[in-house]
């Protein structure tokens, strides 16, 4: 049990919850039902829960599989921070956005839903944490590897988003956009080699005298370091 | 096209029928309570929304019945066995079981929003005209009283103008477990989207027990008898035809019609699910019964990359090929089943399985089996389940394509097949397979590969190596691997997989493998088998019809979508 990622189920819960909402604030808001302006609330709730949980978080492990036309949201979701990011907030946001819609029987159904979703994004925030510290500071752990230096949270900013408790050393519990991976262009023949653009370099001097004493050679017997009993004519092929 | 509606005509016709029963189910249970005399007074408070939640409820009574047939996987095998006699198509059915709980499971979702929307407005209008003091036939019928000594038989559950729509939910049975109920179905649906199947089963399943409570709940749901409608005896005497326009006079003495009698509606979702109920539970006695038969692992394999392999024997266990087993570790888990595919043959004195990684229950599973010191674990098996895949063994030349993890099912026809070449079955028709094996890379099916390197030796000696074809095509190269090939070039064996035949980087080019299969034999039925993603499907399905030939006497291709 300890690799769930509980928010994965919460986002699913969640958006249910968001079209629960909708669906009840619209037959309440159209049947004219008594209380009926909680039901207008609750379609506001309800589409603004919608788009928050629409694009899915990415995992700690594996793949995961986006939601159809999910980029668009991502990036306005992107734009709010630890606002958005934080399972924390989203918890506590999605308990206080269920509490209104309670008081109309159309909307209550969103109300459980909705608390539900916030129940489970909490038991995520408690299971990556007692995971942490189960594995970090326990007997049987001895860890050395976490310095005991690291910087305590400054401001209520980093407090929200940004600040790690000292022992978390894995950052699981906030929600991560899905980005697209940048497009590697296609080296096309990359492995080809162009021709060399200059001359080879020139051979030393040594060598370059050495067509002039050949061309003696080939007239007579050479006086060179050998004299070869048999005349040696040099085949360049 | 013709391919398709042989594989496809009974599911369509199947799910047609059931389609129509619901429609049929629905506006039948609409009329009846949009016509009839006995609901008169009560649609005279509630309107049309009475019939529709009425109608919706029957939907809910019909596909609540049916929902617990399909996950009864020894029911179906019974079915399976016995009817051995109808076609196979018809039995291949039977595989797609989950699909039609999943399409039960949505009708139930859209009929229970019905049912939902179409009672909250009913206890709006009940609502209002307890309300109501104008004194209209609506807030008259529904000052009926609910004291039972004085005889009186009420129509409206909200007793008093003061009692809210959520106290009379909150506090009536009907309302107590419509919550209950809705709130398990919406659980139990959001825990079971693919996603969240796939990447952690342990929340979907556990999840999914809540249907105790749905089914509970479903049972109890109408004994408050709060749908309402007039007695027969009260019919009799003051029949609405003629008594509803004179409703102000019915307290008169000198009147003929006297103040209306009402009655609540028994409960009859319980009639509904019981036979299922009982058929699942004794399903979960049968799986329990067959888990606790004594399976004896006779040897355990621990292949390359985290793959398990178990050989087992149990008694009275027969398989055949392309079966599934379920197996359940107690000491991981107590109340998990996981479904595996047998890689071994039926003519094997033990059926095996190979488990690779993928997620926490595996992942324990091959961790437990990898102490050398300790006790092994004991195991529970389940199964066989599945259509065997046979209709391998009916074509002449077989086309078999297994991508991924694909290819574990084709580990148990490949056996078999050569098993009954070895012992030249008459029954076996093949005369050629070509094996088209594409994965990412071969790390997590080395014993794949072990397997084809010892079919190759066996063909080699028995002087028929040209029975079994077969391609590996690597799908996750890079220039370094592809660098040693070339290197390596004029090697036997291939430097890879050190099989005799090379391997192929990047994907199949199907054109050119089914043109050269369709030049090679030219006469025969050529049947295409494929255990892999939707996307392989549709371009086979696309070549086998562009390379079967005009002439029924030449080359056919026949695709086979096998759901392993």
């Amino acid at each position: 049990m300890g690799q769930i990622e509980w928010a994965m189920w919460a986002n699913e819960q969640a958006l249910a919850s968001g079209l629960i909402l909708i669906t009840g604030g619209i037959v309440a808001t159209a049947g004219h039902f008594t209380q009926w302006y909680f039901g207008a609330y609750s379609i506001v709730a309800g589409v603004f829960v919608c788009l928050l949980e629409y694009p899915r978080g990415k995992r700690k492990k594996g793949s995961t599989m986006e939601r159809c036309g999910q980029k668009y949201m991502t990036a306005v979701v992107k734009l709010f921070g630890p606002l958005t990011r934080n399972y924390y907030i989203r918890a506590v946001l999605h308990l206080l956005l269920s509490v209104p819609a309670g008081f109309l029987l159309a909307t209550i159904l969103g109300t459980a839903c909705l608390a539900i979703a916030s129940g489970i994004y909490l038991l995520e925030m408690n299971s990556t944490h007692s995971q942490e510290s189960v594995f970090l500071g326990s007997p049987l752990n001895p860890c050395s590897s976490v310095s005991p230096q690291t910087p305590a949270c400054r401001n209520a900013w980093e407090l929200l988003g940004g600040c790690r408790p000292r022992w978390a050393a894995v950052r699981g519990e906030q929600w991560t956009p899905i980005e697209p991976k940048p497009r590697e262009r296609p080296h096309v023949g990359g492995t080809i080699k162009q021709p060399p653009s200059n001359p080879p370099p020139r051979p030393p001097a040594e060598a370059r005298k050495k067509p002039s004493e050949e061309a003696e050679a080939a007239e007579g017997p050479s006086a060179g370091p050998q004299d070869n009993p048999i005349p040696v004519t040099d085949e360049i092929v | 096209m013709g391919n398709w509606v042989v594989n496809h005509c009974f599911s369509v016709l199947f799910l047609a029928v059931w389609l129509g029963l619901n429609v049929f189910l629905f506006v039948d249970a609409f009329l009846k309570y949009e016509k009839a005399d006995k609901y008169y007074y009560t649609r005279k408070i509630l309107g049309s929304t009475l019939a529709c939640a009425r109608a919706s409820a029957l939907c809910l009574n019909f596909n609540s019945m049916l929902i617990l047939l399909p996950v009864c996987r020894n029911l179906l095998s019974f079915l399976r066995g016995t009817c051995s006699f109808c076609s196979r198509t018809l039995r291949k059915q039977l595989d797609h079981n989950l699909t039609f709980h999943k399409l039960v499971a949505y009708m139930i979702c859209l009929h229970t929003a019905i049912h939902i929307i179409a009672h909250l407005f009913n206890f709006d209008c009940y609502s209002r005209s307890r309300q109501a003091t104008d004194g209209s036939l609506a807030s008259i019928l529904s000052g009926l009283s609910h004291d039972e000594k004085k005889g009186g038989s009420w129509l409206n559950p909200i007793q008093s103008p003061n009692m809210t729509v959520e106290y009379v939910t909150f506090t009536s049975i009907a309302g107590l477990t419509g919550v209950i109920m809705t709130i398990a179905l919406i659980l139990m649906v959001t825990s079971a989207t693919e996603f969240i199947r796939r990447s952690y089963f342990e929340v979907f399943w556990y999840t999914h027990h809540l249907f105790i409570f749905y089914i509970l709940a479903l049972g109890i749901h109408g004994i408050g008898g709060i749908v309402r409608g007039q007695t027969e005896k009260s019919m009799n005497e003051s029949h609405p035809c003629k008594c509803a326009e004179s409703f102000e006079m019915w307290d008169d003495h000198d009147s003929h019609c006297r103040r209306p009698e009402f009655e609540g509606h028994p409960a009859e979702s319980w009639k509904w699910i019981l036979a299922p109920v009982i058929l699942y539970i004794c399903e979960r006695i049968l799986r329990f019964y067959r888990s606790q038969q004594k399976v004896v692992i006779t040897k355990v394999v621990m292949h390359p990359s985290k793959v398990l392999e178990l050989q087992m024997n149990k008694r009275g266990f027969s398989m055949e090929v392309g079966q599934y087993i379920f197996i359940n570790c107690p000491s991981i888990s107590l109340l998990e089943w996981h479904p595996f595919t047998l890689t071994s043959a039926p003519e094997e004195d033990f059926f095996s399985i190979h488990i690779r990684v993928a997620g926490d229950w595996t992942e324990n599973l091959i961790r437990a089996f990898e102490q050398q010191y300790s006790t092994i674990p004991r195991i529970e098996v389940d199964g066989p389940f599945g259509t065997a895949s046979e209709d391998v063994l009916q074509y002449e030349v077989a086309v078999l394509v297994g991508a991924g993890i694909g290819v574990t099912p084709f580990a148990s026809i490949l056996k078999s097949i050569w098993y009954k070449f070895q012992c030249a079955d008459h029954n076996l028709k093949t005369k050629k397979i070509y094996f088209y094996w594409i994965c990412r890379e071969t790390g997590a099916f080395s014993w794949f590969n072990d397997l084809l390197t010892s079919l190759e030796q066996e063909m080699e000696e028995l002087g028929k190596v040209d029975f079994l074809n077969y391609r590996l095509f690597l799908t996750g190269w890079d220039s370094n691997i592809v660098g040693h090939a070339a290197l390596n070039f004029d090697k036997a064996t291939d430097i890879l997989t050190g099989l005799k035949q090379k391997t192929s980087f990047g994907r199949p080019m199907w054109d050119n493998e089914f043109s050269k299969i369709a030049t090679s034999h030219p006469k025969s039925v050529v049947g295409v088998f494929l255990c892999g993603p939707q996307t392989l499907a549709k371009s086979l399905r696309k070549c086998c019809h562009r390379y079967s030939s005009l002439d029924p006497r030449k080359v056919q291709f026949y695709f086979n979508k096998e759901n392993f």
